[in-house]
């Protein structure tokens, strides 16, 4: 699939922040007032922003409140749903965190579930299409979800359940990318299914049907050479998990140093997570590809 | 009610009305390619634009694409170096039964026609968000980046009913072109049609059938190629030769003038 | 659950109303519904009605409405400012071009008419525009055809008065057995097409031969991926075999052929000429009588073997040289095999399918007809196998010979005009002895004495001047290819560039892309058309070109005459010229102007109606000075070339009741309109086959004005014209041929069909078979430029075989360096598994020139495509012997494109910027670039 910046910037930030959402709901950190209001205010500028961002691959996004109409069958749609549903309960909750310097528990718990909700949703956005085999996996989920969790708790300072989400995360990840690469030719579906002429002998695509490019071959055709995803495979590693990991559980004292390294590791993670979906997208076999021949 | 409708498939559909290609005869002309970009874009929606038509990276919105593949027999005893065959294979919406494009749009633009079992877009609900093209295998579907919109084909749902034209030509505008006549139009749904008696003589198939779409369209497969040699041996008799050289020939011809109409015989 | 979808009005309005006129997008003529809205062009689609296509349409004709809207149309007549070649133009008025061209061809029709060359390239207003030169007096006018296939046209008419494409076509209904020689996405488009589908659908069997299995060969059951030039090595072959098994049609070879006729075995300059009664008439043994007999004389039943001796001589008839040659063990499948590419297996199963076809699926129409000789039949014998052959074979230099040979092939199976094979068009069948002899006298200020093209009879047709010297600056009809009917538009720009046999002062072209896709050796022609003398003059002093469109030639042009789009004019597809007939039925049709030209054009054929009344040419001017017709609309209607035979053959007659023969109707253009655009006159039943012998037939013949009375002719398997050639090569005859060229005329005018490795001097080192093809989608299209058509075709990689692909170490995307005798090109490659093993090939014209076709000069036409005529030269490289040898079938001089050899390398992609070369500078495009985005929709 072509990596669209606005599609990475999206899952990546709200990721992040429904993420952070799902702790501030359960009350982690439990913090009030101006603290709080800095806590929130990540969290939306981060979930917002990511949904904001969203919207600039549409091609009529003036357009885009229809597509909260069809919850009862479009994943998308079930996300808009829930973002929303997830933004308006965490809204109030924070007003009662910075304005009212009282947590409603039932209230944040109800807030965090559909923050975890709207991440999930939007990993079914992927998990549902057959026509990418590395996405339509039970794995795709737990990858968003252990993402978002993990992203979220960096976030929330919880400094306990930070480097064992973080581990977890990590293992979803490396388990993601071996299960992936296999994926396409495990689906069945190859040239010999797509045609119907695997039964003649062996297919080859010969010409295409245009020499220019199209639509189909710009959003589905990317390919991705194995040593350079390689490469970035181990800079999305280190970035993601590895490096915020020895950041926070980094020997060290000192209120400045213990928060500059914190906010380091938000920011490594960030990127991790960003180049990890730019491989997402990018290594996305969609199997229209093998009717070009590109797979 | 407007805007109210949903992308959930119809539990049925009163026909099921497709296409049937034939790839033993389309010589891969593009006749159907060119016919449905002007029929498409003077009709149904939207135009279907051409982006720097004619600069260096010409692209433009087409409902209907004709590929070409190489298939290399594997050989075997009849053929033991068997020639490779080209097959052309044109390729447009499959107008699935279980069509996942209309399942996962957010806004109830695509959907499933209950009388024929087309599958549209309503282009004026359609944001743009390109999923229904992510969830189609075929790649029947392209954005179109003047309009915003997804387009695919529509069966021409505006020929084939329409009462301005003459009854014959009320079938998609790809097989009223096709000069092999390599495409065929009617209700798959119903066993008892043309189109499904074809698929049935000719063993008709469906693309990715472990996607599960269930296209309603058929692909007929190549007839069996180069078997000249195989079927000839029980010809040989009659390359028998009737003489070895000119006078032997000379003297075979001479009998059998002989036995011509109005010879002596 | 209720299913909620939107309310569709799926009865829309479709147009406003439908124009029907007649494609322009390639040669076939297909009719078209034009839709129109608000006065423009909305859709356009097949008309179900027309003869030609019934309906269908393919890619080109649909994309028709991006040839009418390209910014590549020429928008007023251009005056060249900057040097030739740069592009550089400045518009001028009509009056002012019209003055211009009149002042430079006046002078020349009044004291040396030959110094005008007028080439029509893809004209199909062959009849008018011949009709033009030869009033304005120059022997030097001709259309495309030498560079195409006038082998194919030629030998088809003079072995049996007819050739395929537009000459004939397979009896689609009844045909079992298909076979294709060299046909690749080529001519004929939508016919073949529609017979192929209509034949598969019944489950007979199409056989392709041709080295590359695409189009045609694809869907064919049987493909041989024959070796390039061999075809008529392959088609002896299943002579060989079936003349062998006796697997030939006697009774018809001897009706109907001239293989019962006595060949003169007198030594001498009568031997191997036909023995003649007083009259003229072939004479045949009578099995009745034992008698040499008048071939056509009521009850004869002509002998096959029977010889008749006279003086001591022997005379044998036709057939006796033909068993002598063909059953030779030189054609045995085994001796041919290697040299064809094709197992000997294979070829026997061929023959032996085509023999059961013939034979045992032979069928009978119950339909009665009486033959020339007056015989009755009660019944139509059918013989299902029909064939057909395009450039394939015809591009060699041993291509008549090919085509010969494939004909015999067909007569031999008496599959020619019979229920089931191959069935002749109107104004077809039609003998030589029915078609004229080439014209080429220089009379200045009068009209030519008769057409400039036709078919010699012997070398008495030469168009040779007395002291040798060729009378046409193509050097048509002289020793070096006698029978060259088409003329050799390839050799007009580098003979007047050299002045040989003479110089010229105008070269007036009309839709031929010669700097570019239209020439051999393209750099070269680019050079010759702007090399200068040493007086700073160029060395061809003038040019004028027409065209519609922004095309290469246009930059070398002085004077531009700018054409209008297909839908903006009157045509003529006339039966006077290459009609739009079918095998039952003669019919013919025109355009109209659909829509008026939004630009300062005209219709090129109206413009020469013009220039020829300012010029007062004879032909165009009433006695009393006035001229005859105002534009080409007027001379469609009111034209004749003999009384009552117009352009037009439907509704004629003051009341537009009559076809054929009638007299004027000034209504006529309304009457086709209103029929849509064509008129069809249909082959009454039972003379609509064995067409040259049925009287039926050629009694309706001569009511439509095809022949003046009945020609009746018998097959020519042994052509006598051929054979006075030879003689003149044996030293018999005044006429005779150059030292030179003795030997090659003694070889290759043999009567009877052989075949000959084509002249191989100078290709050492270069061993592998180099062809073009054009993609169905563009095939005979006026223009890449076309927004839709160009998104499929953009670029053209070099298709390799797998075999060399693996020698050289190649993979898709790599880029070659490919070259011959003559030049190199650098071009990227792909892959082709379904290819003969050592040949390559490439889309011939989509490589385009940077500037040209109004494209931007970064367009993958002009980056990425290339043309394989770099490396074509239209002579043969130099043998030493002092001479230059035309790349040219010796026989017609049809250009040679397919006997080229190149060699292959690897090599590193050429960097900065990775263009294919040879690259050349980019042209001035005189009309600008397109816009940056299409939303083409016309309606509301």
């Amino acid at each position: 699939m072509h990596p669209a910046p606005s599609v990475i910037l999206f899952t990546t930030l709200s990721g992040l922040g429904f993420g952070l959402l799902f702790f501030l709901g359960l009350g982690q950190p439990a913090a009030t007032g101006t603290v709080a209001f800095v806590f929130y205010l990540i969290a939306y500028a981060l979930a917002v922003g990511g949904l904001l961002a969203s919207t600039f691959h549409l091609g009529r996004p003036e357009r885009a409140w229809r597509a909260f109409t069809q919850w009862k069958t479009s994943w998308l749609s079930r996300e808009g749903i829930c973002a929303v549903a997830a933004l308006l309960v965490m809204g109030l909750y924070a007003l009662g965190a910075v304005f009212l310097d009282s947590h409603w528990t039932l209230l944040g718990w109800l807030g965090a579930a559909l923050s975890l909700a709207t991440v999930f949703t939007t990993s079914m956005i992927y998990t549902q299409l057959k026509t990418v085999p590395r996405w339509n996996t039970a794995l795709t989920p737990v990858m968003f979800l252990s993402f978002s969790i993990a992203g979220g708790a960096l976030l929330a300072g919880a400094e306990t359940l930070a480097p064992w989400l973080l581990t977890l995360a990590g293992a979803v990840q490396l388990a993601y990318w071996a299960k992936g690469d296999g994926a396409l030719a495990a689906s069945g579906t190859d040239l010999a299914t797509a045609t119907g002429l695997g039964s003649r002998g062996t297919v080859r695509a010969f010409e295409p049907p245009h020499t220019g490019s199209n639509y189909l071959l710009r959003e589905f055709v990317h390919v991705v050479g194995r040593k350079h995803a390689q490469k970035l495979r181990v800079i999305a590693f280190a970035l993601g998990f590895v490096l915020p990991l020895l950041m926070i559980l980094a020997p060290v004292h000192g209120f400045v140093l213990k928060h500059v390294l914190a906010a380091l590791a938000v920011l490594s993670h960030m990127a991790g997570i960003a180049v990890s979906r730019w491989l997402f997208f990018a290594q996305a076999e969609h199997v229209v590809g093998l009717y070009y021949g590109k797979r | 009610m407007e805007g109210g409708q949903m992308t959930e498939l119809p539990n049925s559909t009163d026909r099921k009305m497709g296409l049937v290609i034939d790839l033993d005869t389309c010589v891969g002309c593009h006749a159907c390619v060119i016919s449905c970009k002007g029929w498409n874009t003077e009709n149904y929606g939207a135009p279907l634009s051409d982006q720097d038509p004619y600069g260096a990276d010409p692209s433009g919105t087409f409902l209907n694409r004709v590929h070409s593949y190489e298939v290399q027999p594997a050989p075997c005893e009849s053929q033991p170096d068997p020639a490779a065959q080209l097959i052309h294979f044109p390729k447009s919406c499959l107008h699935c039964e279980d069509a996942p494009c209309v399942t996962v749009c957010p806004t109830g633009a695509s959907y499933k026609r209950t009388e024929d079992g087309i599958v549209l877009v309503n282009e004026d609900h359609c944001i743009g968000c390109g999923l229904c093209a992510w969830a189609c295998p075929y790649g029947a579907r392209e954005l179109d980046l003047a309009a915003g919109v997804m387009k695919k084909c529509t069966l021409c749902v505006d020929r084939i009913y329409n009462e301005n034209l003459p009854e014959e030509d009320r079938i998609p505008s790809c097989v009223r072109t096709c000069p092999a006549g390599a495409r065929h139009f009617g209700d798959l749904g119903d066993p008892d049609s043309d189109v499904s008696k074809l698929v049935a003589e000719r063993g008709g198939i469906d693309l990715m059938p472990e996607m599960g779409t269930k296209p309603v369209n058929k692909y007929l497969p190549p007839r069996p190629k180069d078997q000249i040699e195989a079927q000839a041996a029980p010809l040989a008799p009659l390359l028998k030769p009737v003489a070895e050289d000119a006078g032997g020939f000379m003297g075979w011809l001479d009998k059998a003038l002989d036995k011509l109409p109005g010879g002596t015989n | 659950m209720t299913h909620h979808q939107p309310t569709l009005d799926t009865s829309p309005k479709v147009s406003d109303e439908i124009r029907r006129t007649t494609c322009y997008m390639c040669a076939c003529r297909c009719g078209i519904n034009v839709h129109m809205k608000d006065g423009k062009v909305a859709y356009i689609e097949g008309n179900r009605d027309h003869p030609v296509n019934k309906g269908v349409l393919c890619a080109k004709g649909s994309a028709g409405i991006m040839q009418v809207n390209a910014p590549s149309r020429l928008r007023a007549p251009l005056k060249r400012v900057g040097p030739r070649g740069s592009g550089k133009f400045r518009e001028i008025s009509w009056d002012e071009a019209i003055s211009t061209a009149v002042g430079w061809l006046n002078e020349l029709h009044e004291t040396a008419p030959q110094k005008l060359a007028f080439f029509t390239g893809r004209d199909q207003s062959q009849s008018f525009t011949s009709f033009w030169a030869q009033n304005f007096g120059t022997p030097n006018y001709a259309a495309h055809g030498g560079f195409c296939s006038v082998n194919m046209a030629t030998a088809g008419i003079y072995t049996m008065g007819g050739a395929f494409w537009e000459f004939g076509q397979p009896d689609w209904e009844h045909t079992k057995l298909f076979m294709l020689f060299g046909v690749a996405e080529d001519h004929d488009s939508n016919p073949i097409k529609m017979g192929i589908g209509k034949i598969k659908k019944r489950g007979a069997r199409v056989i392709g031969v041709n080295p590359i299995r695409t189009g045609y060969n694809a869907v064919a059951d049987d493909w041989v991926g024959i070796t390039p030039g061999t075809d008529g090595l392959f088609i002896l072959s299943l002579i060989h075999v079936l003349m062998k098994a006796g697997k030939i049609d006697l009774d018809y070879l001897s009706r109907y052929t001239n293989a019962p006729v006595l060949v003169n075995g007198s030594d001498g300059p009568q031997k191997g000429l036909f023995l003649r009664d007083e009259n003229g008439k072939m004479l045949v043994i009578d099995r009745n009588t034992g008698q040499p007999t008048p071939f056509d004389q009521p009850g004869v039943r002509p002998d096959l073997t029977a010889t008749f001796d006279k003086d001591g001589v022997t005379h044998r008839p036709v057939f006796h040289q033909m068993a002598e040659r063909y059953l030779s063990a030189d054609y045995a499948p085994e001796a041919v095999a290697d040299r064809c590419g094709i197992p000997a297996s294979r070829i026997r199963a061929i023959a032996a399918e085509l023999a059961r076809v013939a034979f045992d699926e032979a069928f009978e129409l119950d339909v009665e007809w009486t033959d020339f000789r007056g015989e009755k039949h009660s019944k139509m014998t059918g013989r299902p196998v029909s064939m057909h052959a395009m450039r394939g074979v015809s591009a060699h230099a041993n291509g008549f010979q090919t085509c010969r040979a494939l004909h015999v092939l067909q007569i031999l199976l008496g599959t020619v005009e019979v229920p089931g094979g191959f069935r002749f068009k109107p104004p077809y069948p039609k003998p030589i002895e029915a078609h004229p002899t080439p014209h080429g006298d220089r009379r200045p200020g009068r009209p030519l004495e008769g057409p400039h093209l036709g078919f010699p009879r012997g070398p008495e047709d030469l168009l040779l001047d007395e002291d040798g010297t060729a009378q046409r600056i193509d050097k048509a009809f002289t020793w070096e290819n006698p029978m060259s009917a088409h003329g050799l538009m390839h050799m007009v720009i580098s003979n007047a560039y050299a002045g040989d046999p003479y110089k010229i002062d105008t070269l007036f072209m009309y839709m031929a892309n010669m700097s570019w896709n239209s020439s051999m050796n393209t750099k070269g022609v680019m050079e010759m058309l702007s090399a200068r003398n040493d007086d700073g003059g160029y060395m061809i002093p003038r040019i004028i070109y027409s065209d519609a469109y922004s095309s290469e030639m246009v930059a070398y042009a002085d004077l531009v005459l700018p054409d209008t789009t297909y839908l903006e004019r009157h045509d003529c597809i006339s039966l006077l010229d290459r009609p739009i007939c079918e095998a039952d039925a003669a019919a013919d049709a025109i355009r109209w102007p659909v829509i008026e030209p939004d630009r300062d054009v005209r219709g090129f054929q109206s413009v020469l109606i013009e220039l020829a009344n300012r010029m007062s040419l004879p032909g165009f001017t009433n006695a009393d000075g006035t001229p005859k017709w105002k534009d080409y609309a007027d001379y469609i209607v009111n034209h004749e070339r003999k009384p009552g035979i117009g352009p037009l053959a439907g509704f004629r007659g003051r009341d537009g009741t009559q076809e054929g023969r009638g007299e004027v109707n000034p209504d006529q253009l309304n009457r086709y309109i209103e029929n849509g655009g064509f008129y069809v006159a249909h082959i009454p039943e039972g003379a609509d086959y064995y067409k040259p012998w049925n009287t039926a037939y050629q009694d309706w013949a001569v009511g439509m004005g095809i022949y003046d009375s009945p020609q009746p002719y018998l097959f020519q398997l042994y052509v006598e014209p051929m054979r006075k050639f030879q003689l003149a090569a044996e030293g018999h005859g005044e006429r005779q041929p150059p030292e030179h060229l003795r030997q090659r005329i003694r070889h290759t005018m043999d009567p009877l069909p052989i075949w000959y490795e084509t002249d191989q001097q100078g290709n050492e080192g270069f061993t592998v078979n180099a062809l073009t093809q054009r993609p169905m989608a563009m095939y005979h299209s006026w223009g890449t430029q076309n927004a839709w058509l160009r998104q499929l075709h953009g670029r053209n990689p070099l298709y390799v075989p797998t075999k060399l692909m693996r020698e050289h170490g190649l993979k898709d995307g790599d880029w070659a360096r490919v070259s011959s005798p003559h030049g190199e090109i650098t071009v990227p490659v792909m892959e082709m598994a379904a290819l003969n093993e050592n040949t390559v090939w490439t889309w011939n014209a989509i490589g385009k020139r940077k500037g040209a076709w109004a494209l931007e000069p970064d367009a993958p036409e002009a980056t990425k495509g290339f043309l394989l005529n770099h490396l074509i030269h239209e002579l043969l490289p130099p043998k030493g012997d002092g001479l230059r040898w035309a790349n040219s079938d010796p026989i017609t001089g049809q250009a040679a494109w397919f006997d080229l050899k190149v060699r292959i390398e690897k090599t590193t992609p050429p960097d900065d910027p990775q263009e294919s070369k040879p690259a050349f500078a980019a042209q001035e495009s005189p009309v600008g670039t397109g816009p940056k985005e299409l939303k083409w929709k016309v309606g509301k």
